[in-house]
């Protein structure tokens, strides 16, 4: 399991159904029995917490490190070996590394499954997994939604894979983001090729009218801003507040990976539309079925 | 004072026209063939196809295989391939850009997997017109460019 781009839509509703089921009481217990290795090159806490803690509700064991400097990289072991060695030790693989391609690399070495929890700035699809559950689960379909992904579109892989993921369900789209920020021309000519619906808007106000199902909102990144004045500037201009969320809409559904900074108002997590936290702890569930799917525990 | 050739004829191995100057020896770079005996170079020959002139590299004794040639039209997409047996052209070959890269293109991200983890190179084709490859790693989309190709590795 390591890039949206191996998967079909058929692979993509499994998924979400057995996400669902398993929020809904069945297969607890499907990893009775299993070791899982959660090897954390880089530091995280919402995916590494929220996979030990799928392997832990399933019944199964978790072991592994949360900081590459409690691993043998640091006595000069390349990760080719420490993934020929580590895969001996478990059923199944999670692995977050810095490096774009890491968990690609790790699939060809280990003799057990791979998740890809995060390779650098290319992938996060168990993230994708649980957006898709989590919309799902609002609108009791992903086909055919008007989906607003805002903030970082130029760097942040969550909202690429969740571009290409929402692209296979024909959803419309509209990216929101300040000039620099902008989505990869790349990206925008593969929904050309696929026929997909899309519009740019500079501001959350420019979507208001638009009847959006879903406002995706993610962090702009500081240090993608060389000048500090300026992304103060586009820092402020991209926060949420209730207004923005009235103005967009009762239906909408607003959304974010998180950690959040101040891109969203404190005041919005009151509202109906703000599902976040909801969207947050949906990373059990979804990480429950990937591994109960991966392992067998789950078919 | 002409001369009765300008580059001489082999008896057997592989000529490859129509390369655009001056990339000979980028051609004979990602081949992988510089050590593998002898090979002659042709440089800036008059051409109707190449305004800036074209080159011609002959390889003796040596076949190319079909991947091998088709990697040559990463380079030089008009290049035209003659295999030369007993002295003749037994066989004129069309090229196509291929399929997949295998080795002989460096991924132009500096964090991707080939680069930082010892990754193989691999690339699949994205693009035809635009000759555009996806990274099997980082799954960057990279445009074919000189700079980028290597001997194989």
């Amino acid at each position: 399991m390591i890039s949206l781009r191996d998967m079909t839509i058929e692979d993509l509703w499994t998924i979400v159904r057995r996400s669902a089921e398993l929020k809904q009481g069945s297969h607890q217990m499907c990893l009775r029995g299993k070791t899982v290795a959660s090897l954390f090159f880089e530091p995280s806490t919402r995916t590494r917490l929220s996979f030990e803690s799928a392997v832990l509700k399933s019944g199964g064991q978790v072991f592994g490190f949360a900081d590459p400097g409690a691993s043998s990289q640091k006595k000069g072991e390349s990760f080719s070996d420490s993934v020929r060695t580590v895969t001996g030790y478990c059923d199944a693989m999670v692995i977050r590394h810095p490096v774009e391609g890491a968990a690609r690399l790790a699939s060809e070495t280990a003799t057990v499954p791979v998740i890809n929890a995060g390779d650098g700035a290319n992938q996060h699809p168990t993230q994708t997994f649980l957006d898709l559950f989590t919309i799902h689960e609002e609108f009791q379909r992903l086909e055919g939604l008007k989906i607003g992904i805002m903030g970082d579109l130029k760097y942040g892989r969550t909202v690429h894979s969740l571009t290409h993921a929402m692209s296979m369900f024909k959803a419309e789209m509209v990216f929101i983001s300040p000039p620099s920020l902008k989505m990869p021309p790349a990206i925008l000519q593969e929904l050309d090729e696929k026929g997909i619906t899309y519009t740019t808007a500079e501001s959350p106000d420019d979507a208001s009218g638009m009847n959006l199902d879903v406002l995706y909102v993610t962090r702009i990144q500081k240090e993608r801003f060389g000048d500090p004045q300026e992304y103060k500037n586009v820092a402020h201009s991209y926060r949420i507040d209730r207004n923005t969320v009235r103005n967009l809409g009762e239906q909408v559904r607003v959304m974010h990976p998180l950690p959040r900074v101040d891109e969203i108002a404190e005041e919005v997590d009151a509202m109906p539309n703000a599902i976040y936290f909801r969207q947050a702890h949906n990373g059990v569930p979804t990480r429950q079925a990937l591994l109960g799917l991966v392992t067998g525990g789950i078919e | 004072m002409d001369r009765a050739y300008k580059v001489y004829a082999i008896e057997n191995g592989t000529v490859i026209d129509h390369i655009p100057t001056p990339m000979a020896l980028k051609v004979v770079e990602i081949l992988g063939i510089g050590n593998e005996g002898i090979f002659t170079i042709g440089v800036g020959f008059l051409s109707k196809r190449h305004p800036g002139g074209k080159d011609i590299v002959k390889i003796e004794n040596r076949i190319l295989l079909e991947s091998e040639t088709d990697t040559i039209a990463l380079i030089a997409p008009d290049a035209t391939i003659n295999i030369i047996r007993n002295g003749k052209v037994s066989e004129k070959r069309r090229i196509s850009i291929p399929a997949t890269i295998h080795g002989v293109m460096e991924c132009p991200n500096p964090n991707c997997a080939t680069n930082k983890l010892g990754a193989a190179r691999h690339f699949t084709l994205e693009n035809r017109e635009q000759m555009t490859y996806r990274c099997s790693y980082c799954e960057r989309v990279a445009a074919v460019k000189p700079e980028n190709l290597t001997a194989p590795v």
